[in-house]
């Protein structure tokens, strides 16, 4: 299971890069290994406003459907377009080529809150248990 | 998103599409012409012809004759699905109801008969269940739900209750929370015990002034049955609260126990598992609902009425009653089926029925329980529930041993249901199966629980002898192509 | 009878197996005070005759009902095709390598019903045109920003009360009836302008109940710009055949009935309901669906998709709580059309509209005339009293549907259908008794 170390993560399986005043969002290895061939990818469009917590889209495998949640409070500034024709990114490269959105984030230090790559681990064990 | 609408992607085929079978003039078909047609200027007739293929009558039957043979029937062999009750269909009940296709609905003489005999199904099913009343018009077990959660619905409502919660059970069918959240309940989740049971201990840690009804099925979806269900009817009721019973596992209890004995208030019946008429690859099915004396006057219109001269009309009469929940009267000939079934076991058939269908799950579970991990060791009546923890070992999945199942010529069991046990197998052999059929099926299981441990890879690559091999699901889900029409919109 | 396999042999062996003596030991973890121990109060076991004999049926020597349900011609190889038993009993395809039957066939269903509507898809079935048009009604309701449904009094009663009772839950949403003229029967245009909005989903009936043709040009250039969500109900599946498909006028769905293709009246059921939308509203379409694939040798494949909208995944927030459709009656239609072809549907269509003006001019010559004036496909309303109704009955003949009990507006009135299973020995004989 990848975790790269510069990143955030959630409990919810969401990961977090900061770029700037602006953070890069999407969701884990254990997370999409979890959904399995991902189908179809369904974000909030660009100028939405999200409190930490509040959903920015779903991600849907033939399987189950996942909500995908704002790790930080914010307003979505991008979109990954891509993730419409090609959904699969998100299984083959999830912390690189399937990003989601980015978040123009209204408090840059609200990201500190969250899991570094060492905690997220932790919480990966012992969740499993 | 965008879907390809290219059908001709895959040029290797098992059965062409009927389209690709079109040809202008190949449709010589001679229909009743009773009438003179003249000149309708006032008839908006389109100036082309029906976008439809055109095919003679030897290659409609060719096709659907050949498509026919690419599919598992049980008249092949075992459905051993849990929770489905895919029994033997009488053929009886199919000839028998012959004659009511050319009856219309609105024929009042002719429906005299069909109502009456609708009546005895009524009365029929009232006594199986130990209810009171019962409505026929739901066309299938999650239409009977959403039925049944309105009645409850409308009778909360009219004792001015703010009640808008129902419980479920983690073991529970995805239609029962469905069901609720059109009828416009709130659900939360109650856990079952560690040994399969619902207690009342549990029930009693959720319940509040807000919650309306409890759904159970009984059995259950691990086909234990639910014995503290009259202390949990008696919490409900002293709550104000209704309890629903989910009637798919019915045979199991089939003249030997009765959910209104139990304390059930509101129920669900589904005709085309219990009581044997054909599954037909997705319905019509039909999903009676039954209640006690006191949500009797909330069921749908209409209501079946006996005159006095021995015929029988429909009444509208029931200002209490939740509307309409059909548009005309569910599934009739399902219901006249499961009527001809009843009647061809009688009084002594059902309940020999149930113990049957217990005597044969009780026998593959002997049998299969030493090979596959068994996550409950509670007994269990008409179905039973395995795992593929000790295949898992070999990264073997239950989807594997499912799809490697039907080389052996099985159609497999009920998979990843219910959600509390991890990758669940459920198995429900019916009564109707013989015991070559139930041995054949445990050397099938026995060949893979072997298979997974000398030869894994083997299983991967299931299934190989079936007319197509593992399909893809995430491509159809990628590409979604519904229809063979080119057409871009 | 039993239909139950075992005889004492085997049951003792499977006893032995179990580890019990006696077989009502299985029902041991059912409390003793549960057992029911007498005889159910019920008739049997009857042998096969007597259940023949039991449920004979006998319809009506002429019948010209209709009003949503419809006798037509159904070729005999769809009986022959949808018998085979493995359609017949197959269990839903979950399992797709052992369905391709089932799943092409269902694909081909749809594929036809799309095309006939003009519509980009349709699923694989509803129980029938009511709930698929109160499934539509909730289907724009999760849509954003729609809170009214407005529905034309000229639709069919019975679909307009289960709708009612669909929304019965849904406490903030009221359904509103829009008028139709009184001297055509057609919708009230101008109370349709006055009612639409953005704010609210409209759905419409053509032909409608009282078998009057809506002026469906001027319907869609009122309600597509300015209705939040609309559609076209179809309850005589056979006018797709006929008139242009309800699609071009650009409905958001169009749903409704598709009993007139290849299954029979059988005293009301079982149905086929039917529902097709346009392409951006596949992920929030109730029922099951089909789709192409492929399989792992690259064959062409069929299977069910976009299933994480349904119950057994979805759970409380799916899309719908439907399972088990109508899977052999959507078989059936799929086979009839095949059988009937373009060019038979189109017949089948013009002699019921032939048959309609036939008994009308018949009845009029009589001085029965139609209370609306509007055009009519096979169904009409004309005045028959209740002493008549009586005696016909009694002759055992069925002249049509009484829809005053409805329409209050309209005295004495009887909804008459005619269709190509009429003879006109049968139009005599009514018009003959008026």
């Amino acid at each position: 299971m990848k975790i790269p170390d510069e990143l955030h993560y959630t409990e919810d399986h969401e990961w977090g890069k900061a770029e700037d005043g602006m953070l890069r969002v999407g969701i884990t290895d254990y997370a999409q290994n979890e959904l399995g061939d991902i189908v179809f990818v369904d974000l909030f469009p660009k100028g939405t406003s999200v409190a930490k917590g509040d959903p920015i889209g779903t991600v849907e495998s033939v399987k189950a459907v996942s909500d995908v949640f704002a790790p930080v409070d914010g307003e979505i500034a991008e979109v990954n377009d891509s993730l419409e024709d090609k959904p699969e990114l998100v299984n083959q490269d999830p912390y690189e080529k399937g990003w989601m959105v980015v978040l123009k984030m209204d408090d840059p230090s609200q990201v500190n809150k969250l899991m570094d790559s060492q905690a997220y681990e932790e919480y990966l064990e012992a969740e499993a248990k | 998103m965008p879907g390809r609408t290219d059908v001709a992607r895959f040029p290797e085929v098992r059965e062409p599409l009927l389209n690709l079978r079109s040809a202008l003039g190949r449709n010589k078909r001679l229909i009743p012409s009773p009438f003179d047609v003249p000149e309708m200027p006032d008839l908006p007739v389109s100036t082309d012809l029906a976008d439809l293929p055109d095919v003679s009558e030897v290659e409609t039957v060719r096709h659907f004759t050949r498509l026919s043979s690419l599919n598992y029937g049980i008249e092949n062999g075992m459905y051993p699905l849990g929770s489905c009750t895919m029994k033997y269909n009488p053929k009886i009940a199919e000839a028998a109801s012959a004659s009511l296709r050319s009856v219309h609905p609105a024929d009042p003489a002719a429906m005299s008969h069909v109502l009456e005999c609708l009546a005895l199904l009524q009365k029929y099913l009232g006594e199986i269940c130990g209810m009171d009343a019962c409505s026929l018009w739901p066309a299938a077990g999650a239409h009977g739900e959403l039925t049944g959660m309105m009645v409850i619905r409308r009778a909360v409502d009219m004792k001015g209750e703010p009640r808008t919660k129902v419980l479920i059970p983690d073991t529970a069918h995805g239609t029962n929370p469905a069901s609720c959240t059109i009828a416009g309940f709130a659900t939360e989740s109650i856990p079952s015990g560690g040994d399969g049971f619902l207690t009342a201990s549990i029930l009693k840690e959720h319940l509040g002034p807000d919650v309306a009804a409890l759904m159970i099925t009984n059995p259950n979806t691990l086909g234990i049955f639910e014995r503290e269900i009259r202390e949990i009817a008696g919490l409900l009721h002293d709550n104000g609260s209704y309890l629903y019973m989910d009637g798919a596992n019915l045979n199991a209890l089939l003249g030997v126990a009765r959910p209104g004995d139990m304390g059930v208030d509101c129920m669900h019946v589904n005709l085309h598992k219990t009581f044997a008429t054909p599954h037909g690859g997705g319905g019509p099915g039909s999903g009676p609902v039954l209640v006690k004396s006191g949500l009797a006057r909330h069921l749908p219109l209409p209501l079946i009425k006996e005159g006095e001269s021995g015929s029988y009309t429909l009444s509208w009469d029931g200002p209490e009653s939740i509307g309409m929940v059909h548009s005309c009267l569910g599934n009739v000939g399902v219901c006249i089926r499961a009527l001809a079934y009843i009647l061809s076991l009688g009084p002594v058939g059902l309940p020999e029925v149930a113990q049957a269908a217990c005597i044969n799950a009780g026998y593959l579970k002997s049998r299969l329980s030493g090979l596959y991990d068994l996550p409950y060791r509670t007994p269990t009546l008409h179905e039973f529930v395995l795992s593929d923890r000790l295949q898992k070992e070999n990264g073997i999945t239950t989807m594997d041993i499912a799809k490697s199942l039907m080389d052996f010529g099985f159609y497999p069991p009920t998979i990843y249901f219910p959600l509390v046990v991890q990758g669940a197998l459920m198995i429900e052999p019916t009564e109707t199966e013989p015991l070559e059929e139930l041995d054949r099926f445990v050397n099938a299981m026995e060949e893979i629980a072997e298979t997974s441990r000398t030869n894994p890879e083997e299983l991967h690559g299931a299934p190989r002898t079936t007319p197509v091999s593992r399909v893809d699901e995430v491509w159809a889900a990628r590409n979604i192509v519904l229809t063979w029409s080119k057409r871009e919109s | 009878m039993s239909y139950i396999a075992i005889n004492e042999q085997d049951l003792r062996k499977m006893l032995k197996s179990i580890g019990i003596a006696f077989p009502q030991e299985v029902f041991s973890s059912i409390p003793e005070e549960l057992r029911y121990d007498t005889l159910l109060p019920i008739d049997g076991p009857l042998d096969e005759e007597s259940l023949r004999r039991r449920f004979a049926f006998t319809p009506s020597k002429a019948v010209f009902a209709g009003g949503g349900i419809y006798r037509h011609h159904i070729p005999a190889v769809v009986d022959s095709l949808s018998s085979r038993q493995e359609f017949v009993t197959a269990y839903t395809p979950y399992q797709p390598e052992v369905s391709q039957g089932t799943l092409q066939s269902i694909f081909e269903y749809q594929s036809m019903m799309a095309d006939l509507t003009g519509m980009d898809v349709s699923n694989a079935s509803m129980y029938d045109g009511a709930t698929s048009l109160a499934e539509a009604a909730l289907m724009a309701l999760r849509g954003k920003g729609i809170r009214r449904v407005l529905v034309a009094r000229s639709m069919q009663p019975s679909y307009r009360r289960v709708l009612k009772t669909y929304l019965a839950s849904i406490s903030d949403v009221k359904v509103e009836e829009i008028p139709f003229e009184p001297s055509t029967g057609q919708i009230d245009l101008t109370a349709l302008e006055g009612a639409i909005a953005a704010d609210c989903a409209f759905f419409i009936q053509n032909p409608n109940y009282f078998g009057v043709i809506e002026p469906m040009q001027r319907v869609a250039g009122i309600a597509s710009p300015r209705a939040g969500f609309w559609g076209i109900t179809v309850t005589e599946a056979l006018t797709l055949g006929l008139f242009d498909a309800p699609g071009i006028y650009r409905p958001d769905v169009v749903i409704g009935e598709a009993q007139s293709f290849g299954n029979p009246a059988n005293a009301g059921g079982p149905l086929l309901g039917f529902f097709c939308t346009r392409k951006e509203h596949v992920r929030r379409m109730p029922g099951r669906i089909v789709g192409l694939t492929k399989d792992s040798e690259g064959r062409q494949a069929f299977c069910l998709t976009l299933a994480t909208r349904e119950q057994h995944i979805r759970r409380e927030k799916a899309t719908s709580n439907i399972c088990t459709n109508e899977g052999l009656c959507a078989l059936r239609a799929a086979i009839h059309l095949s059988a009937m072809g373009p060019e038979g549907l189109r017949e089948a269509a013009l002699q019921c509209a032939a048959g309609a003006r036939h008994l009308m001019a018949l009845l009029a010559a009589k001085g029965i005339r139609s209370l609306l004036s509007g055009p009519v496909f096979h169904e009409f309303v004309v005045p028959i009293e209740e002493a008549k109704r009586a005696a016909l009955d009694a002759e055992r003949i069925v002249p049509g549907i009484p829809i005053t009990g409805d329409y209050p507006e309209l005295e004495n009135a009887v909804l008459v259908t005619v269709t190509e299973m009429n003879t006109m020995e049968e139009c005599r004989c009514l018009a003959e008794r008026m």
